[in-house]
């Protein structure tokens, strides 16, 4: 029922002032699938990531979304097509769960269009698919860490789009709560064919979780691939400047990296 | 299946329930707003130092004319009270545009200098140039803007919202209000009343000719104002968020900003700088209506009705007549020391 859309990066090069972050990057996002970006601090992961959905204005090479430059397009159309969900949303004070997701309605509508049925359709697929039905009136300030962010990808799901950008979507979060936002993200993507790019800095979840993992060092990709192909001690040690074993998840099949460190022997 | 779509209908008429419950009572606090206002308009052109019957007012309101009612009601009460509703009316909607805009109740243009700008300039070409007018007017709006372009650069470094702004805002009125200051006392017909206008905003010695340029520009701005309300509105999110739902952060904050002064200073060149109307009415309207939809029309009512009322209550029952400005400021002074201080404890940076 979807159409696959493609997001890709052609030698995308983008800095802060005198700095480049990334050079001449080039990154294809496969469409229907998961991509997790990971990387050192300061790598430039979230840069692509910003970049990718036109946050920053590349300074050379160009993202495009089905063949056409995202920094050219109207702004709602591309936020018809492409969401994002940012490291730090801010939640106005005493903002109700259901009225802050049904700002991601915001692209669906013109300046003077009023609120109509598919609207509150899309808030309570939103809401029922992140398990957050119960929540609809309550304000966001008195919700905890987990269930807020639940709120804000219910909030990024209403806008309906068929690409979800999401720049460290488990920051803050216990662990219980990180698989959990990981679980309902695979949902999403199973049930509906959602293609989800996200920068994770946990990278034995994101080998667990993503179909294709990037690893980016220094500004540019250092690989990109399946996680059991891309995945071994010396892309560790290449990225993360880290000894490690690179053994097999018993849970899920997936790579798990283990750090080794000065004080234990490998 | 048939299961699965039964829950799914609930929690949509769930979602529909919610949503039209918050609506109804914003839009039954937007009807009584309207009545109040109604009401002290009515009251202030039938009561002053004389008392006209409610036919006789009606009847200079339809144009007809009546001895005395005429002048009284007709040229000196309905300006007055016309001003003061669309005076109050452009500070409050502005104020809550700053305030939404860089989301921070310590925002508001009268507090970080820009309702100053435009009084010291509009001061300046009255008392010192001898102009009026839309002259004045002009200069009120060139010179807001101005001055919100000077803190804009000034505080860009630090990002634009935040604390840094409002700081900034702060030492730039506070220069602005000793320039009206040196203005006034140089001027060779120094006049209590003009004085106290510039000062402290006043509304003694309205007339349709100094209305109609403020009521002019609440026509013209006020809707496109209400326009970029919704963009607005989902900058509150943060300028990343916001910009991932589609609005053109850069561009709707450069609109309402440009609107949001002219409003204000075609306002101030009218009744000068009436304190914190465009402080106060943003952050009633939310405590009114909550913080869900856009504040534009709430807190134009509540700037409307405060200034109205406060007007009224400063003519007539405080034994001496005192400018609307001084009540406002009466009221104001405590909200803004209950900010700083729960700003203080809340980051300790100020």
């Amino acid at each position: 029922m979807t159409v696959d859309h493609t997001l890709e990066a052609r030698r995308l090069t983008v800095g802060y002032r005198d700095r480049a972050v990334l050079h001449e990057l080039d990154l294809v996002v496969p469409p229907g699938r998961i991509t997790a970006i990971v990387g050192a601090n300061a790598c430039g992961k979230s840069t692509l990531l910003r970049s990718m959905s036109r946050l920053l204005a590349p300074r050379g090479g160009q993202v495009l979304l089905d063949g056409k430059a995202v920094h050219a397009m109207p702004a709602k159309q591309l936020a018809r097509t492409l969401g994002l969900l940012p490291q730090s949303p801010i939640a106005p004070e005493g903002i109700t769960v259901a009225d802050l997701v049904g700002r991601g309605r915001h692209p669906h509508q013109g300046m003077l269009t009023r609120w109509r049925a598919e609207d509150d359709a899309a808030v309570a697929e939103a809401l029922e698919a992140t398990g957050s039905v119960e929540l609809a009136d309550r304000n966001v300030d008195e919700l905890s860490g987990g269930q807020r962010q639940r709120v804000w990808i219910a909030m990024a799901l209403a806008q309906q789009t068929e690409l979800l950008l999401l720049d460290e979507p488990t920051t803050f979060l216990d662990v219980s709560h990180q698989v959990e936002v990981l679980d309902l993200l695979t949902d999403l993507n199973r049930s509906r064919g959602t293609t989800v790019v996200m920068v994770l800095h946990d990278l034995n979840l994101a080998a667990r979780y993503a179909d294709h993992l990037v690893a980016l060092a220094d500004g540019r990709v250092h690989a990109a691939g399946a996680p059991a192909e891309v995945l071994d001690a010396a892309l560790v040690e290449a990225v993360f400047g880290l000894r490690s074993t690179v053994i097999t998840d018993p849970v899920s099949g997936s790579p798990l990296m283990l750090p080794i460190g000065r004080h234990h022997a490998g | 299946m048939s299961a699965d779509s039964l829950i799914r209908s609930s929690a949509v008429d769930a979602v529909a329930r919610g949503r039209r419950r918050r609506a109804n009572r914003r839009r039954a606090i937007v009807v009584v707003l309207l009545a109040l206002i109604a009401a002290a308009f009515l009251v202030s052109l039938v009561v002053g130092r004389t008392v006209y019957p409610l036919d006789q007012v009606l009847a200079v309101v339809l144009g007809q004319d009546v001895p005395g009612a005429s002048f009284t009601v007709g040229r000196l009460r309905l300006p007055r009270a016309t001003l003061a509703i669309v005076a109050g009316a452009a500070f409050g909607m502005s104020g809550a545009a700053f305030q939404t805009m860089l989301r921070n109740p310590l925002a508001s243009p009268d507090i970080i200098g820009i309702t100053w700008g435009s009084g010291a300039a509009a001061s300046f070409a009255i008392v010192t140039l001898g102009l009026g007018g839309a002259s004045v007017s002009t200069i009120a709006v060139v010179a807001g803007l101005a001055v919100a372009l000077v803190i804009y650069l000034l505080s860009r470094t630090g990002g634009l919202v935040g604390l840094r702004l409002v700081l900034i805002g702060i030492g730039v009125a506070a220069m602005l209000r000793a320039a009206t200051l040196y203005v006034l006392s140089k001027a060779p017909q120094w006049e209590e009343q003009e004085a106290m206008r510039w000062l402290a905003g006043s509304l003694n010695g309205a007339s349709w000719s100094s209305a109609a340029p403020a009521i002019l520009a609440l026509v013209v701005l006020g809707p496109l104002l209400l326009v970029l309300a919704r963009d607005l509105d989902v900058l509150r999110l943060g300028d990343d968020t916001a910009s991932g739902l589609g609005v053109r952060v850069e561009r709707t904050r450069l609109l309402v900003l440009v609107v949001a002064v002219g409003l204000l200073a075609f306002a101030t060149a009218a009744t000068g700088p009436i304190a914190f109307v465009a402080f106060l009415a943003g952050p009633i309207a939310a405590r009114l209506v909550g913080t869900d939809r856009p504040l534009i029309v709430p807190a134009a009512l509540i700037g409307a009705l405060l200034v109205i009322v406060a007007d009224f209550v400063g003519q007539y029952l405080l034994g001496t007549r005192f400018p609307v400005g001084v009540v406002t400021g009466v009221l104001g002074a405590p909200y803004l020391l209950f900010l700083i201080i729960r700003s203080n404890r809340a980051g300790g940076s100020l």
